[in-house]
């Protein structure tokens, strides 16, 4: 199948195609999110408090809705809830798909190596594959926040620790895929030629690899947009005042009954960025990966 | 015989995977830069207080020693300090908690329960729910069952458990007023109570997982149902919910307990956020209350004693696959 084929069908998937439609939203969102509050007039770090009662409840219909603050206000503070959820974006997406690049890059090494140089080296990545696959990372990565100094920047510890725990899946799959092409003739032709193992594997492997590397990856980012995320939301993520969805779900704990929308807001949004994420990973396994997408249609 | 050798294997597998596990975990916690003797040293902090403070601790070791006074303690207990200040902590000892005047053990010990009702009930659940849904969706394959249970799997993957429990307490919670919203009750004190609290944390978690187990489910048991043994025991003219059950669901359920095997962490960490949406005090109250405190000696214990559990949990599950499929046993050295 050529790569035309491959979009047609791709554009045919409707779920695909509406869940890729709301990931570019996203970003769009994500990078106009100066403009948008601009527009709105507001910006998420500003309190204000006129719009509070004596509680720190939102005073009006829905957390505070009116033409000012779009989304209402967040409850104790007044800050503008529609800045705070479009600059969520931001930060939700930069941490996700720095972190994905993180764990990609050491992913696709892991596997790429250990699937080519075979022996003891392979067994022992395998190893560390299995091990780290059912490990506790939440647990461990509760507790690293704490440890590392608190002069490293935390969006950027998050950044690492999500990206450095989120790489067995892909190696693993790399390394699979690594395995069955190292036997294939091209591969052998290329080293008969006299080609040397750094060659080969950026030369002839790495880019039959690149189907399987891309889906995984659209899979990969939804699941660590969603780790930090759960991070923020126990408090130990992305630290205050940086906008994050994660947090003010968290926050929203308290005001569950008293001010709901505090909480659909960056909720829904959360949701529905991961949803996205999630039908657009699968539209392009079921496009590309033909047998997969059997089995699942 | 070669069960015996299957066990011993898998069994030695394990315990360098907890060696190696803890060395790692030990290694990071000191290496990277923090004091815990400073933390509790107390203000003003002299560097003779705090000198003291190290050494009573036995912060003041390389951390190889103190990794290897760590394991010594889990098998034997250990003392810090002498003479009439010194605190013994008793076998198996995870550490101490200076801030809390208290042994690792016995913090994680009286939260456990909470923890495990929360887990093994979700666990129990999500099984029972994902693998129903997904034997559903492929048998009905195409039809409009398959198709919400398809869709519900995608929505369920994307809706963080958080999200959904705070949903449901405002739905079922304060809404419609049938569950508590927060709180854990003891089993020993009120089985009732205990239930009563524990159901809506169950759904919630065991929702967004079972959608997974669906997923899965369904594609092998759509490829099963492709088999010659099926057609063989539907040739044979059993009738159809036998086929499933007794043979096609057989097959299907020895991926799924594969899999089930890696999400014990997963699981692990979802009890933790749930215990913080039901506010019930659990693991992760006690690990998120060690974060505030700065309480290294609990953190590293927790880590640990978590790491532990889930690879005890994948031996258990090793071992009742090997058992229930003979050819893994076989085939392993």
């Amino acid at each position: 199948m050529g790569g035309q084929q491959y979009l047609r069908q791709f554009l045919a998937d409707r779920w695909a195609l509406a869940g890729a439609g709301t990931v570019i939203a996203f970003l769009l969102i994500a990078l106009l999110a100066p403009v948008l509050t601009a527009l709105s007039g507001q910006d998420p770090y500003t309190y204000h408090l006129d719009a509070l009662d004596d509680t720190g409840r939102p005073l009006g219909f829905g957390g505070g809705i009116s033409t000012e603050h779009w989304f209402g206000v967040e409850p104790l503070t007044g800050r503008d809830l529609f800045a705070i959820v479009v600059h969520g974006a931001r930060t939700s997406l930069l941490v996700g798909l720095a972190a994905t690049t993180i764990a990609v890059v050491i992913g696709v090494v892991v596997g790429i190596t250990a699937g080519f140089f075979g022996g003891w080296y392979d067994r022992l990545l395998s190893r560390v594959i299995d091990v780290l696959y059912g490990f506790p990372f939440l647990v461990l990565m509760i507790a690293l926040g704490a440890i590392v100094s608190a002069r490293f920047p935390r969006t950027w510890l998050v950044i690492i620790v999500i990206g450095a725990f989120g790489w067995p899946t892909i190696a693993r799959v790399v390394r699979g895929q690594t395995l069955s092409l190292k036997s294939r003739t091209f591969v052998m032709a290329s080293t008969a030629m006299g080609a040397g193992s750094v060659q080969v594997l950026t030369r002839q492997i790495l880019p039959h690899l690149s189907v399987t590397i891309i889906v995984y990856t659209t899979i990969l980012i939804p699941g660590l947009i969603t780790t930090e995320a759960a991070l923020s939301f126990l408090g130990v993520g992305v630290p205050a005042p940086t906008p994050s969805w994660g947090r003010s779900i968290g926050e929203g704990i308290g005001w569950v009954q008293t001010d709901p929308m505090f909480l659909i807001f960056p909720g829904a949004a959360l949701f529905l960025i991961t949803l996205a994420f999630n039908l657009v990973g699968d539209g392009l396994r079921d496009v590309l990966d033909p047998r997969k997408g059997a089995a699942v249609r | 015989m070669r069960t015996a050798r299957f066990l011993a294997g898998r069994l030695a597998g394990m315990v360098v995977v907890l060696v190696v596990i803890s060395l790692v975990t030990y290694a990071l916690f000191l290496l990277l830069p923090s004091d815990p003797a400073q933390m509790s040293c107390g203000r003003p902090c002299t560097p003779e207080n705090l000198a003291i403070a190290s050494e009573f601790m036995g912060f003041d070791q390389p951390w190889w020693r103190q990794y290897l006074e760590f394991v010594a303690g889990i098998f034997q207990g250990r003392s810090f300090g002498s003479g009439p200040a010194a605190v013994h902590c008793s076998a198996p000892c995870f550490g101490y908690s200076f801030q809390l005047n208290q042994p690792v053990t016995q913090l994680i010990w009286a939260r456990i329960p909470v923890t495990f009702s929360i887990a093994v009930g979700a666990a129990v659940l999500w099984l029972v729910l994902g693998v129903a849904l997904g034997v559903l969706a492929a048998v009905r394959q195409g039809t409009l069952v398959d198709r919400s249970a398809m869709a519900f799997a995608v929505a369920g993957v994307s809706a963080p458990v958080y999200l959904l429990g705070l949903l449901g307490i405002l739905l079922f919670g304060f809404t419609l007023d049938m569950v508590p919203v927060s709180g854990y009750v003891p089993f020993s004190e009120s089985p009732l109570d205990w239930l009563w609290h524990l159901v809506l944390p169950w759904c919630v978690l065991a929702l967004f997982t079972s959608a997974v187990y669906a997923r899965l489910t369904r594609g092998q048991m759509i490829e099963a149902l492709e088999e010659d043994y099926v057609r063989t025991a539907r040739a044979k003219g059993l009738s159809e919910p036998k086929v499933i059950g007794r043979h096609a669901l057989r097959n299907v359920l020895i991926p799924v307990v594969t899999v089930f095997g890696s999400d014990v962490g997963q699981l692990l960490g979802g009890a933790i956020i749930t215990e913080r949406v039901f506010s019930m005090p659990g693991l992760g109250s006690l690990l998120l209350s060690a974060v505030g405190q700065g309480d290294l000696p609990l953190l590293l214990g927790v880590v640990l004693f978590a790491a532990f559990l889930v690879v005890l949990a994948n031996f258990a599950v090793d071992v009742v696959y090997g058992l229930l499929d003979p050819r893994v046993a076989q085939t392993q050295r």
